[in-house]
């Protein structure tokens, strides 16, 4: 038998032990059941909801049978798209200044300042600026102005998890590069952005994710759209918004529809999470 | 504080070297000459300067704001202190291996023709026999000749060490610094990098960091004994070792001190 020291010391610490598991076991099931609770709402209403025509029709007008998301589908990806393409280098950019050439500098800590503020920025006062210097100027809302608006969201989540991924990258690997005599961007561009690259695309990935489901941004941009349309300068319907809209709606196939564009938006954020972590897994810099 | 000069010519000769972080003087009134094609040796406990000197030969300290020295490093007739001096171009003639092997995420290939093509524009042929001649310079050719298209990554330790070294001897520098190449390497990795060592003094000049007493007496010409700051004594490896002009040298050789 194994000596246990103070008997009475042991049986407390045994039991203080037991107290802090089963409250953490609880907040986990808590947090866990709250999680399957939405899941399950969403799959159950959001799966019957599913059909083919939901992804060959454009929304339905107020009192007619059917429709589908076809319009909102197009219009999301579109906005979405057009976001990443610009978010991306800026970001990039951005977050390879901070890292390998702003370091402590007065422009790098204000610019990592302002990106601290933009990243906890209500997204609803991000849109209602892009409406102001953007739609009202113009006088019409547009598929421009969501991106510009999402964009807002994107740039400051991409700056900083790409100024992250690069500080993870060792200095005796930029001490390395610099060694065999080549200049700084040689250094940024092909050894620690190389060797940060599954972390950059994860950011990447985790900004599409965030600005995915984004809402109140299009509401004073992008606004809406009930016809099917690809043009960047009218308004453009996107699921976020049709969802918003018709949730509140009387009308049950508008109801059904905001269900299965949730039940979509959910999917398609679950997979890029999916991607991003088998991603960054795989080729974590070592 | 002795200034050898040997009969060979030096590649860098140190004046008066000091050396500053901040306000903290790393390195006091340095005096020495690096041979050419030899290999000096630089030892001492940890914090005692070897490391920094070094850097101070390819101006590596000055990628850190604050870092600063003072003096003369003279290579083959210029001082490298010189503002005007192009800290590429130095980099490019003085290369530098590190404590831990540092392959670049690429291609074994792409990791040698990475510093080549910095300053040469080389047909691809050109570049095969420069990435080979390279890979056995460092002994690692017959390891890696099948596998050149993989990760540098994917190297055991001592292979990615070698590796670095080969990256390194690949751009044709004339110096070559090695601040405690071995010192994260298994002992067989470590004989082999010896044997480099070696070899490699033939055609360049080779300055080397190392807290193995044995490593700078098996493989040095030179050996400069360093403590907080100060050249203490430098000279011939083999009168180093056998008898060291100062005390403090032969209490931290034997052992008794450090």
């Amino acid at each position: 038998m194994m000596d246990i020291g103070n008997p009475s010391l042991y049986r407390r610490r045994k039991a203080v032990n037991a107290i802090g598991l089963t409250w953490s076991m609880a907040a986990m099931v808590l947090g866990l059941t709250v999680l399957l609770w939405i899941l399950f709402v969403l799959f159950k209403n959001g799966l019957a909801a599913l059909d083919w025509n939901m992804f060959t029709q454009s929304t339905p007008a107020p009192g007619s049978e059917g429709g589908g998301l076809l319009n909102a589908i197009v219009g999301s990806l579109m906005i979405v798209g057009f976001t990443v393409l610009v978010a991306t280098p800026i970001g990039i950019f951005a977050g390879v200044y901070l890292a390998e050439y702003g370091d402590r500098s007065r422009t790098a800590e204000v610019t990592r300042f302002v990106t601290d503020i933009m990243l906890s920025a209500p997204s609803i006062v991000l849109g209602l600026f892009v409406y102001a210097v953007l739609v009202a100027q113009v006088k019409h809302f547009s598929g421009w102005a969501g991106s510009f608006a999402l964009a807002l969201i994107a740039v400051p989540v991409v700056v900083r998890t790409t100024e992250n991924m690069l500080r993870l990258v060792p200095g005796s690997l930029r001490e390395a590069a610099f060694a065999l005599g080549a200049p700084r961007w040689k250094v940024a561009t092909f050894v620690t952005l190389r060797a940060a690259r599954s972390g950059v695309v994860t950011g990447l990935l985790l900004a599409i994710a965030r600005i995915s489901g984004e809402t109140a941004p299009l509401l004073f941009t992008a606004l809406n759209n009930q016809f099917f349309s690809t043009d960047m300068n009218q308004p453009m319907a996107n699921l976020p918004v049709v969802i918003f809209q018709f949730a509140m709606s009387p009308y049950d196939n508008w109801i059904r529809l905001a269900w299965g564009g949730a039940l979509l938006i959910t999917l398609a954020v679950l997979v890029i999470n999916i991607v991003a972590r088998v991603f960054f897994r795989e080729k974590v810099p070592s | 504080m002795s200034t050898t000069a040997p009969a060979s010519a030096n590649a860098l000769e140190i004046r008066g070297l000091n050396f500053f972080y901040g306000s903290f003087q790393g390195l006091r009134n340095i005096h020495m000459d690096v041979v050419e094609r030899k290999v000096t040796a630089f030892i001492g406990p940890s914090g005692c300067g070897k490391s920094t000197l070094l850097r101070t030969f390819n101006r590596m300290y000055s990628l850190y704001p604050g870092q600063r020295a003072e003096g003369q490093i003279n290579f083959y007739g210029r001082n490298i202190l010189d503002a005007g001096q192009d800290l590429n171009l130095l980099r490019a003639r003085i290369g530098m291996v590190f404590q831990k092997p540092t392959p670049f995420p690429m291609t074994i290939y792409e990791n040698i023709a990475f510093g080549v093509r910095l300053y040469e524009n080389l047909s691809r042929s050109e570049m095969d026999d420069r990435v080979e001649w390279a890979l056995t310079k460092a002994a690692l050719w017959k390891e890696v000749k099948d596998k050149l298209q993989q990760s540098g990554l994917s190297l055991s330790g001592g292979q990615q060490q070698r590796l670095c070294i080969a990256r390194s001897v690949a751009v044709k520098p004339s110096v070559l610094l090695l601040d405690e190449p071995t010192s994260a390497l298994d002992p067989i990795s470590t004989g082999k990098i010896e044997e480099l060592v070696h070899e490699l003094k033939n055609d360049y000049t080779i300055a080397i960091v190392t807290h193995n007493m044995q490593q700078a007496a098996r493989c040095s010409d030179y050996t400069a004994y360093m403590y907080l700051g100060d050249l203490i004594e430098y000279g011939e490896t083999k009168e180093i070792f056998m008898k060291p002009a100062r005390k403090e040298t032969e209490d931290y050789i034997t052992g008794r001190f450090g």
